[in-house]
């Protein structure tokens, strides 16, 4: 009796724990509070992939992936549990989908040798592998979105923003700063003015910042919004008037419902992105077949070629290569966390390969190295249709101003390598 | 006329509106701290709820679907039917009576006596629980909600002043439209407690709970018909707000800026609440304007608070606020 208790007692054990062989892929998603609108599209289109891979194709080299989702709600704190809750599972990689987590986290990640993907998003001088060697942000970062959008500006003024006005509307927060260095730096080199205009969390009143706008009449607005700011800045543009066309959102404040609440006001509203929109796409089919009709799909399945759903396929997608890379590097299927960090910097993103894996045209090619942790920096430009509600790339994937960026990377992570006594690498 | 005075009076204008805004959302605050000492940490949430109710009644919605469809293995998410915006503000009255019920009956019924710090951490549970009762009936996308109100510049206001200043004013439909429906809900919450029985008998259970009970009053039909009020109340500044940003979470942060109108109006005070909003809105947007450049911006937030610090050093039981006389 009491053996057969035993035996129980363990199988129960180990059908509670992950099996050895699984390939696991934490998410660090937040389906409540404040911001959920943004992370049940991204947690959504990232489970489902990994959900695809294993239906599909038998998980990633014959290894099921398997994805543990923990709520953070955004918050800091909750997502530094989470990823102490969840690093011992075998942890491949953190997607901590919050500037704040990331900042937390890596010197964690670093010391428990487990890499970061902070796509879009965290850091922007973890793109020097040098330094940081744990933290990826591939395939672009903030700053590169400050160049983008000016790049773009500058293709449609004929090369020439001297004399332009543009303001930036953003989020008094650190990630809502982090554009203004490089656009200051950008305004010295093409002649155009910069207004910062901060606007307090959550955002629900910025009556005065568009006021000031009124009567400032800039030429360009860019934004840096998230949440609730994001939808308040783009009905309160409509009710200005301000030109849409002239009105350009970071990629974190260019999704669909963004736009949906201020209606036919908001048709033309541009954001930048890394990644193409809508689900024309051969995967799309796989997607529908294995996933979605086959009710696997993570939440309600109703967020499928949403932009942030995109987003999070993207993510998962790019999680999944560095993964197969690990496993040809290390000539093991059952890799570790340390080998996923050796995969990650040896990736290398082709159209070529875009196309193999149902996705043409989705994303910009690249290159990830020791040295270069951010890949190319290739930014594209959307914009809303508000009578198909639909947003499309109107501007492709462009290079952005590696020479302005390049020098405040090297200036931010060499202040950060000195504070932190970091050795450089990749020498 | 100098362009700055221009453009300061545009701005003065805006921070009334802002303030009718602010009030709309304090007055909830205020009926149910004057008619039982409580102070309902939950009101925002409350207006997210009534928000994301009357979205989720107009467009047909099936409430608590994703549960249903987890539990039972459907796919069921609409009734297939819309209802006409009217309707569904009369039947999220109804859903917003119920909870009032369902507050009173399982929550406040049950800590009659007790200290006010204990009633308002009882409504900081019953904020949570809302938010998450919230998400579940109606999920946590953001909604679009539109009721019929105009948004947009008043351009009739925008060619006036430029034929009289040479620069056109920016006041917002919505926002004279919030001014009318504050107005108008203000006279009505005065009439309805200066000249209806119900409202006198609130009036005596907010004077002297014991003193109302010892004459009959039931305190407990009293006391939801308050939180039906303020769940009126709520549905209201939901609507309002609501239409400005769509109807999501953030909805219930607009307790913050509530907040210092309630410190400057004082906690019992009708007229009170529609002051203080107006002196917090004008204040934090000329401070905004005059000092805001000089100091990086942002600065509406904290000044709220300061502004309504400096009117409590003078007034700490706020402008309109009962004295607090305590005899030894």
């Amino acid at each position: 009796m009491n053996k057969k208790l035993a035996t129980l007692a363990l199988g129960a054990l180990m059908a509670a724990g992950p099996a050895m062989a699984d390939l696991v892929f934490p998410s660090l998603s937040y389906r409540t509070g404040p911001y959920a609108a943004g992370g049940i599209p991204f947690a959504d289109g990232y489970a489902d992939y990994f959900t695809l891979l294993n239906e599909r194709d038998g998980g990633i080299g014959g290894v099921p992936a398997k994805v543990i989702e923990c709520e953070t709600g955004y918050n800091t704190e909750k997502g530094v549990e989470c990823y102490e809750s969840t690093k011992g599972e075998g942890a491949l990689v953190y997607q901590p989908l919050s500037t704040g987590i990331t900042y937390q986290l890596i010197p964690k990640t670093t010391a428990d040798d487990i890499p970061m993907h902070t796509m879009g998003y965290g850091r922007t001088s973890a793109k020097n592998g040098k330094v940081f060697s744990h933290t990826f942000n591939y395939p672009a970062n903030y700053w590169d979105g400050a160049s983008g959008a000016i790049n773009y500006l500058l293709e449609e003024n004929g090369g020439d923003l001297s004399g332009k006005k543009i303001a930036l509307v953003y989020h008094n927060s650190a990630y809502g700063k982090e554009p203004i260095r490089t656009l200051e730096e950008l305004s010295k080199k093409h002649g155009f003015e910069l207004v910062a205009l901060p606007v307090d969390h959550p955002g629900q009143e910025q009556k005065s910042q568009w006021l000031q706008i009124r009567r400032d009449r800039p030429d360009y607005v860019l934004m840096w919004g998230w949440g609730v700011m994001n939808q308040v800045a783009i009905q309160e543009a409509a009710n200005i008037r301000f030109p849409m066309e002239n009105f350009i959102g970071i990629w974190w404040s260019g999704a669909e419902h963004d736009v949906m609440p201020a209606g036919a006001a908001a048709d033309g509203y541009k954001a930048l992105t890394f990644h193409n929109v809508g689900s024309d796409y051969p995967l799309y089919d796989d997607l529908k077949k294995y996933v979605v009709d086959a009710g696997k799909a993570a939440g309600a399945g109703d967020q499928v070629g949403t932009v942030l759903y995109n987003r999070g396929l993207y993510a998962a997608m790019l999680a999944a290569e560095a993964a197969k890379k690990a496993q040809e590097i290390s000539g093991k299927a059952d890799i570790t966390g340390a080998d996923m960090r050796a995969g990650m910097e040896a990736l290398e993103i082709t159209e070529e390969k875009m196309a193999e894996l149902g996705l043409p045209n989705f994303g910009p090619a690249f290159t990830v190295t020791c040295e270069n942790h951010g890949g190319n920096g290739m930014v594209g430009v959307t914009q809303w249709d508000a009578d198909t509600k639909t947003w499309s790339l109107i501007s492709d994937f462009k290079p952005t101003d590696g020479e302005v960026i390049g020098a405040l990377i090297e200036e931010d992570s060499a202040a950060y390598a000195a504070e932190n006594n970091i050795e450089l690498r990749c020498n | 006329m100098p362009d700055q005075l221009i453009f300061a009076m545009e701005v003065f204008l805006n921070g009334l509106m802002a303030g009718v805004l602010y009030a709309l959302v304090a007055l909830g605050f205020v009926l149910i701290y004057k008619a039982s000492g409580i102070f309902n940490y939950a009101q925002g949430v409350m207006a997210l709820f009534a928000a994301m109710t009357l979205v989720g009644i107009m467009n047909g919605q099936v409430p608590f679907a994703h549960l249903i469809n987890a539990t039972f293995g459907t796919h069921v998410y609409t009734f297939g039917w819309t209802v006409p915006a009217l309707l569904a503000i009369i039947l999220t009255m109804g859903v917003m009576v119920l909870l009032a019920w369902a507050v009173q009956r399982f929550v406040m019924r049950h800590l009659v006596g007790q200290e006010p710090i204990i009633l308002f951490m009882a409504t900081i549970g019953l904020a949570y629980f809302l938010e998450g009762v919230a998400d579940l009936m109606w999920g946590s996308e953001i909604k679009t909600l539109d009721v019929g109100l105009p948004q947009g510049i008043n351009l009739w206001i925008d060619e006036t002043t430029y034929n009289v200043f040479g620069y056109g004013f920016f006041i917002d439909n919505l926002d004279i439209v919030a001014t009318i429906i504050a107005a108008l809900l203000v006279a009505a919450l005065v009439a309805f407690s200066q000249y209806t029985k119900q409202g006198r008998a609130m009036r005596a259970v907010a004077d002297d709970h014991q003193a109302a009970l010892s004459v009959g009053i039931s305190l407990n039909f009293i006391w939801i018909m308050v939180w039906s009020v303020a769940g009126f109340v709520a549905l209201v500044a939901g609507i309002v707000w609501g239409t400005k940003s769509g109807v999501q979470f953030s909805l219930s942060l607009i307790a913050l800026k509530a907040l210092p109108v309630l410190m400057l109006g004082g906690f019992t005070s009708i007229p009170g609440a529609i002051v203080g909003g107006l002196i917090i809105g004008v204040g934090e947007k000329l401070f905004e304007f005059a000092v805001g450049p000089l100091v990086g911006g942002a600065t509406e937030n904290w000044f709220a608070y300061v502004l309504a610090l400096i009117f409590l050093v003078f007034r700490p039981q706020g402008l309109f606020g009962e004295k607090i006389i305590e005899r030894v």
